[in-house]
C-alpha cells in the first residue's frame, strides 16, 4: 500500500554497532524524502479514483541526502547552508522529531533544543505553573523540577514576579525564564539555532555564561547559525550544507572559508 | 557570583553512566515503545490536564461554572422541543436526557479534542520531542474533569424534578473511564487516517451528528421499531451511554452482558487506535 505522504522507513541494522568511540551524534547515510503529490487532491474520493487509474504521482523532495556525520562528544559543531539547505532537518532527525526515511540516526545522551524556549506558556497561568508546564514539555519529571525549582528562578531574576500571570511578564521576561528551564539541568547536547540572544546584555552575557560552563564540562553543541563570525568564534568544526547534501566537513575556519567564496559567486 | 553557585547544582547530576541512547533504527514493538514514553510524560499529561482546566476557570467571569451550565442549557432546550414539539413521555425526561447528554457530549468533545491535537499538534512537536500520545491522553484527561463537574447540574436536576437518587452513581467512574478509552481510540484512529486523508478530519464532524442521532440520547430504544433496534445494537455507543446512565439515572447495576459489551468495545476501539497510531506515528513528521 503506498499513500501520498509514507516514507520508506528502512530498519536497517547494519554493521554500525561496532563503531561507538566518543561520538555522541552519528548519522549514517541519513535521507529525510518528503513525498508530495503533484497535484493537490486530498480529497479521499478523488485520490481513490485517481488511485485505480493509475494516475497519482509524486514529486520527491529531498531534505537530505545521504548525509553522513559525526560529532564528538564536548566539540562545538556548526551547520551552515542556506536557507533550505536541510539545517533545521537535520537537527530535527537529532532532536528525534522526526525519523529519517532511511539510514541512520543515534544519539548518545539528553539533548535540549533551544528551539523551542517557552514552549506552551500560558498567559493566564503564574510564573510558577509555567515553569512545571514547560519543564514538562521539555521531558523533565516533576521531582527534577521541585529540586530545580529554586535555581531556575533565580537564574531568571524572577524571584518577585514568580507567583503572577504570565500576561504581566514583559518579552525579556519570558525570554529569561524560557531559557532558564531549557537550561536548567545540563544536557548531554546542546541544540542552538541562530546566535542566542535573550533579554539585555547582561543577561545575553549571563546565559553565554552557562553556555559556556556547559562547554567546559563536555557538553556537546550543535549550533546552527547564518553569521559566520560567531560560527567561527564558537565552533571547532563545522559542516556546509548545500541542497540536502554535505558539500564539506572540517575545522571551522576551512568550511566558512569555502562556503564564502561559494557564496560571492552564486551572488555575482 | 551567585550564578556559579548554583550551576555547580546543575552538572552534579549529569553522570556519565546509564545515558540514554537514541537510535533511529530501533522502532520494534512502537506500541510498547509509546506507551512507555507516555507514561514518561505522566507528568506532563497532569500538567496539561491542569492547565486545559485553570486556563477556563481564570478566562471567563462564570468560569468553571460553564461547565455545568453548557450541558444545562442544552437539555432544557432539547427536552422542551422533545417533550413539547414531538412529544415524547419518558418518565423524568430532562434527566434521561441530560444523563445521555453529559455522557454522549465527553464522548464528541474529547475525540474531536484528540483528533486537532494529534493533528493540528503544532509547532511544538516540529521542534522538541514530546510522544505525540500524550497529547490526546490528556484531552481525554480535561474531558473526565468536565465530566465529572457536569454531574453536579445532573444531580441538581435530579433532586428539583424528584427523580431518585442512587447509590449507584458512586459506580459511575468506571463507565467514564470506558467512555475515556473508546474516545481514545476513537481518536486515536481517525487522526492516523487523517495523515493520508485530511477530508476525514473534516468529515468528522458531521459524522458525529449522525451518530448523536442513532445513539438513545433523546429517545428510549424501545421506542423504535424492533428491526431497528436490533441494528442499533452494532453502535458500540448505545452500550457505553446505556451502562452510563443504568448507573447515575436508573440506579440500577447493569446487566453482566451490557459490562462485558461495554468493556469489550472500549478495550477494543482502544487497542485498535492505539496500535494504528502508533503503527504510523512517525509519518506525523512528514505531513508538510
Amino acid at each position: 500500500m503506498s499513500l501520498p505522504t509514507v516514507p520508506e522507513i528502512s530498519t536497517m541494522t547494519s554493521a554500525l554497532e561496532m563503531h561507538t568511540g566518543d561520538d555522541v551524534v552519528i548519522l549514517e547515510d541519513t535521507t529525510v524524502r518528503y513525498r508530495v503529490p503533484r497535484e493537490r487532491f486530498r480529497t479521499f474520493k478523488e485520490f481513490v479514483i485517481r488511485r485505480m487509474k493509475g494516475q497519482v504521482q509524486y514529486v520527491e523532495l529531498l531534505a537530505l541526502n545521504q548525509v553522513s556525520l559525526q560529532v564528538k562528544k564536548g566539540e562545538v559543531f556548526g551547520l551552515i547552508g542556506a536557507n533550505g539547505a536541510g539545517k533545521t532537518t537535520l537537527l530535527r532527525l537529532v532532536a528525534r522529531v522526526m525519523r529519517p526515511t532511511q539510514g541512520r540516526v543515534i544519539v548518545r545522551g539528553r539533548v535540549a533544543p533551544l528551539l523551542a524556549m517557552g514552549a506552551g506558556f500560558h498567559p493566564e497561568l503564574t510564573g510558577r505553573e509555567n515553569v512545571y508546564l514547560n519543564g514538562t514539555l521539555l521531558g523533565y519529571t516533576r521531582r527534577e523540577i521541585n529540586e530545580l525549582f529554586d535555581q531556575i528562578v533565580d537564574f531568571a531574576e524572577l524571584r518577585d514576579s514568580i507567583e503572577a500571570p504570565m500576561r504581566t511578564y514583559s518579552s525579556g521576561m519570558l525570554a529569561r525564564l524560557g531559557f532558564a528551564v531549557a537550561t536548567a539541568q545540563m544536557p548531554d547536547i546542546l541544540i542552538v539555532d541562530e546566535v542566542l540572544s535573550v533579554g539585555d546584555i547582561a543577561y545575553q552575557e549571563k546565559s553565554a555564561a552557562r553556555i559556556r560552563h556547559f562547554r567546559e564540562q563536555g557538553a556537546t553543541i550543535l549550533l546552527v547559525s547564518h553569521d559566520m563570525s560567531s560560527i567561527l568564534k564558537m565552533c571547532n568544526r563545522a559542516a556546509w550544507l548545500n541542497h540536502g547534501e554535505i558539500v564539506q566537513v572540517g575545522p571551522a575556519e576551512d568550511v566558512v572559508k569555502q562556503f564564502q567564496i561559494f557564496m560571492e559567486v552564486e551572488t555575482k | 557570583m551567585v550564578q556559579f553557585e548554583s550551576m555547580a547544582i546543575l552538572t552534579k547530576k549529569s553522570g556519565i553512566e546509564n545515558k540514554p541512547i537514541y537510535d533511529s533504527a530501533k522502532r520494534r514493538l512502537m506500541p510498547l515503545l509509546e506507551a512507555r514514553e507516555a507514561w514518561r510524560y505522566r507528568d506532563l499529561i497532569i500538567f496539561l490536564v491542569r492547565r486545559d482546566v485553570t486556563a477556563r476557570y481564570k478566562r471567563s467571569v462564570l468560569g468553571i461554572a460553564w461547565t455545568m451550565l453548557n450541558p444545562l442549557g442544552m437539555m432544557i432546550v432539547l427536552s422542551i422541543v422533545f417533550s413539547q414539539v414531538f412529544r415524547i413521555t419518558i418518565e423524568n425526561y430532562p434527566a434521561y436526557v441530560l444523563s445521555g447528554l453529559i455522557s454522549w457530549t465527553f464522548f464528541a468533545q474529547t475525540s474531536a479534542a484528540a483528533i486537532n491535537v494529534l493533528v493540528w499538534g503544532g509547532d511544538l512537536l516540529q521542534r522538541i520531542y514530546i510522544p505525540r500520545s500524550a497529547f490526546a491522553i490528556s484531552s481525554i484527561g480535561t474531558g473526565l474533569i468536565n465530566l465529572l463537574l457536569s454531574l453536579v447540574p445532573l444531580l441538581v436536576v435530579m433532586v428539583v424534578i424528584g427523580s431518585p437518587l442512587h447509590i449507584t452513581i458512586l459506580l459511575a467512574p468506571v463507565a467514564m473511564i470506558l467512555l475515556g478509552l473508546f474516545s481514545l481510540g476513537v481518536g486515536l484512529l481517525i487522526s492516523t487516517i487523517g495523515i493520508y486523508f485530511a477530508d476525514v478530519v473534516e468529515m468528522y464532524s458531521i459524522i458525529i451528528m449522525a451518530w448523536f442521532y442513532i445513539t438513545p440520547i433523546l429517545y428510549t430504544l424501545d421506542l423504535l421499531p424492533a428491526n431497528l433496534q436490533g441494528w442499533l445494537q452494532l453502535n458500540p455507543m448505545v452500550h457505553l451511554v446505556e451502562l452510563f446512565r443504568s448507573l447515575v439515572f436508573y440506579g440500577k447495576i447493569p446487566t453482566l452482558e451490557n459490562w462485558l459489551i461495554s468493556i469489550g468495545v472500549a478495550l477494543g476501539m482502544f487497542l485498535v487506535g492505539w496500535l494504528v497510531f502508533t503503527g504510523k506515528s512517525d509519518e506525523f513528521a512528514y505531513r508538510t
